[in-house]
């Protein structure tokens, strides 16, 4: 203990150089990966200089020309600015709203049940689309979307007529989030299950002397159970709200359906990319998209931390 | 025994409300899992189908459309193209889970060592890319900048190592007994040959999972390459990439690259499913193994320090 205080009560350099030779090699191995994310990272991180600049190739971030905020105002001034950040909100919310009591629900009623077997067998199954890859799942949405397909025909039973699904902007998000689900619900349920085996059986055992049946106990003991989790997994979402899977928006979509399916980060890609190479104006949309997300995740953690008690850091 | 009977025991007790409720969800349990094979089944079906019936087939396809017949495979087989994107796959797979499993164990050791000075500034190093990062554009600039576009380089590097993995993998490492690492350090061993030889066999439900989180990525990954490759060197295109032209963009390059003529052109859309089969066949077969460590992988408390 005595050593301990004194070593705290070193000069900050001897103390320094004292790690640096404890832990020399264990500076080492951490070196490669830190130099990893400094490249792969930070330095694009850096590079967002070029939302502020005429970025070209040629001239390079040292040179190009700063124009302050031109492209930030070309972006809010233009007509795609309040459909992306609509769009993007919005297939967010959908996704949240369905998929989060979706998923938790799915998750109660497999803890539910009693037959082991049977209940691993129901999660392995569940876990198989979350292992196929997005180009595959894409394709066959668009596989059961085209006329012909079981999607389509099964909203001509509702609507009368068969169509192609995936050309009408109205359906769209309906598509991109119910799909979403499909692929993810399963291994979603990891997450809870592993909270749920996390509660006390005593807790269950005192409802049940007190005469609880399981929906009482899933109801009183279950669902507080698992709130930290639930509410963690909120603010990790919440953070991410800004940006949708674009790698699916960009598989899916078509120009036919940009009005409701264009969101931040697909309009970034095409701009920048696939149709344009306005490097300069798609960093800057891109950055904007980055901040609103940090803000984003710093106020759901505030307010988690706030109200549950629960935050990341 | 003791616990048998106690099992009886509530299994007595469930009221009869309880024993509906049970039914029920063992049958809809049973049609979600029906809504989650099916449209997988539809495709196994859909690549042994005559192409000629397939065509015409309208819904979902519960079995092989006309008699079973296995020419897409056959045709997949013998298509250059597609065989040089599985091979890519397996190398940028392979490649690139041996950099992030390397990479990812040194640190994720190195920061579970408690007498590190620098651990928390380089904790939140790493972990604040989690929350803020460059976007596209200026990560594809960077790339370009380091004369990496069009080479194997840049399919494997970018993404290759995930800091949730390193956390994930640290949170696991920290829980192993000190005592098993300072006493190798008393009889000499260095950390590398600590961390190969007492860490990482110590953990191999987390080295499991961290490895197939990775193989999965990597394997399933279409879009780095699609920014980094250009037409120019489709030699250089992994699988995903290859079906994202025959199934999303319908366009039967790849196919055609083959140098079959234009007799086949029934045989595409069987190609198409058959090429989807096997591009997911591997992952389907290997999660299931690995499966019951899943929940290692997932403990959400490995974010917060």
């Amino acid at each position: 203990m005595k050593k301990e205080i004194k070593k705290y009560q070193k000069p900050f350099k001897e103390r320094v150089v004292r790690d640096f030779k404890m832990n020399k090699a264990v500076y080492f191995m951490l070196l490669p990966v830190i130099v990893y994310f400094v490249v792969y990272h930070y330095v694009p991180m850096a590079g967002l200089i070029a939302a502020f600049q005429d970025y070209k190739i040629k001239l390079g971030y040292f040179h190009s020309h700063f124009v302050g905020l031109k492209h930030f105002k070309r972006f809010f001034e233009s007509i795609y600015a309040w459909r992306l950040i609509k769009n993007t909100f919005l297939i967010s919310i959908k996704d949240i709203v369905w998929s989060y009591p979706l998923t938790i629900g799915f998750a109660l009623l497999l803890n539910e049940v009693r037959n082991k077997g049977y209940k691993k067998f129901v999660q392995t199954v569940s876990y198989l689309p979350h292992f196929i890859s997005m180009v595959v799942v894409c394709g066959l949405v668009m596989d059961f979307c085209k006329k012909g397909g079981i999607l389509s025909i099964i909203v001509s039973f509702f609507t009368g007529t068969e169509s192609s699904l995936l050309s009408e902007a109205a359906n769209f998000q309906g598509i991109f989030v119910g799909t979403g689900i499909w692929q993810g619900i399963g291994y979603g349920t990891i997450v809870y299950l592993s909270a749920i085996s996390g509660i006390s059986p005593e807790l269950y055992e005192a409802a049940k002397v007190d005469g609880a049946g399981r929906l009482k106990q899933t109801w009183h003991i279950t669902l507080p159970g698992i709130l930290p989790t639930v509410v963690i997994m909120l603010i990790l979402r919440v953070g991410s709200i800004m940006s949708v899977s674009y790698q699916k928006i960009i598989l899916l979509y078509s120009p036919a359906v940009y009005e409701t399916a264009d969101v931040i980060s697909s309009y970034v890609y095409r701009v920048g990319i696939a149709e344009g190479a306005e490097y300069g104006f798609s960093s800057a949309v891109g950055l904007f998209q980055s901040v609103v997300n940090l803000a984003l995740i710093i106020i759901a953690n505030k307010i988690s931390a706030k109200i549950t008690e629960t935050s990341l850091w | 025994m003791k616990k048998l009977s106690e099992e009886n025991i509530t299994v007595k007790k469930r009221s009869k409300g309880e024993r509906i409720f049970s039914y029920f969800n063992t049958v809809f349990l049973a049609c979600v899992t029906l809504v989650f094979l099916l449209p997988i089944w539809h495709v196994f079906c859909a690549s042994a189908s005559d192409p000629a019936k397939l065509i015409q087939a309208r819904g979902l396809l519960l079995k092989p459309a006309g008699s079973i017949t296995l020419t897409g495979y056959r045709l997949a087989l013998k298509n250059g193209t597609i065989i040089r994107g599985y091979l890519n796959t397996i190398f940028y797979t392979t490649a690139a889970t041996l950099i992030g499993m390397f990479g990812s164990a040194a640190a994720a050791y190195a920061l579970s060592r408690p007498n590190l000075m620098w651990k928390k500034p380089i904790a939140f190093i790493l972990s604040f890319t989690m929350l803020f990062n460059g976007g596209i554009i200026p990560t594809y600039l960077l790339v370009r900048n380091l004369h990496m576009l069009n080479s194997i380089w840049a399919v494997i590097l970018p993404g290759c190592l995930s800091v949730y993995n390193i956390l994930v993998m640290r949170t696991s490492f920290q829980a192993l007994p000190e005592g098993l690492i300072e006493a190798a350090r008393i009889d000499g061993a260095g950390h590398m040959r600590i961390l190969f030889q007492i860490v990482m066999p110590c953990s191999k439900a987390i080295i499991a999972v961290i490895t197939l989180f990775y193989v999965v990525t990597h394997w399933n990954s279409w879009f780095h390459a699609s920014l980094y490759v250009d037409g120019q060197h489709r030699e250089l295109y992994p699988l995903q990439l290859l079906l994202r032209e025959i199934v999303i963009m319908n366009s039967q390059s790849a196919l055609e690259l083959a140098g079959e003529n234009g007799a086949l052109n029934l045989g595409k859309e069987l190609t198409k499913y058959a090429v989807i089969v096997v591009s997911m066949l591997p992952m389907m077969v290997v999660y299931p193994f690995i499966q019951k460590y899943f929940v290692s992988g997932v403990m959400i408390g490995s974010i917060k320090e």
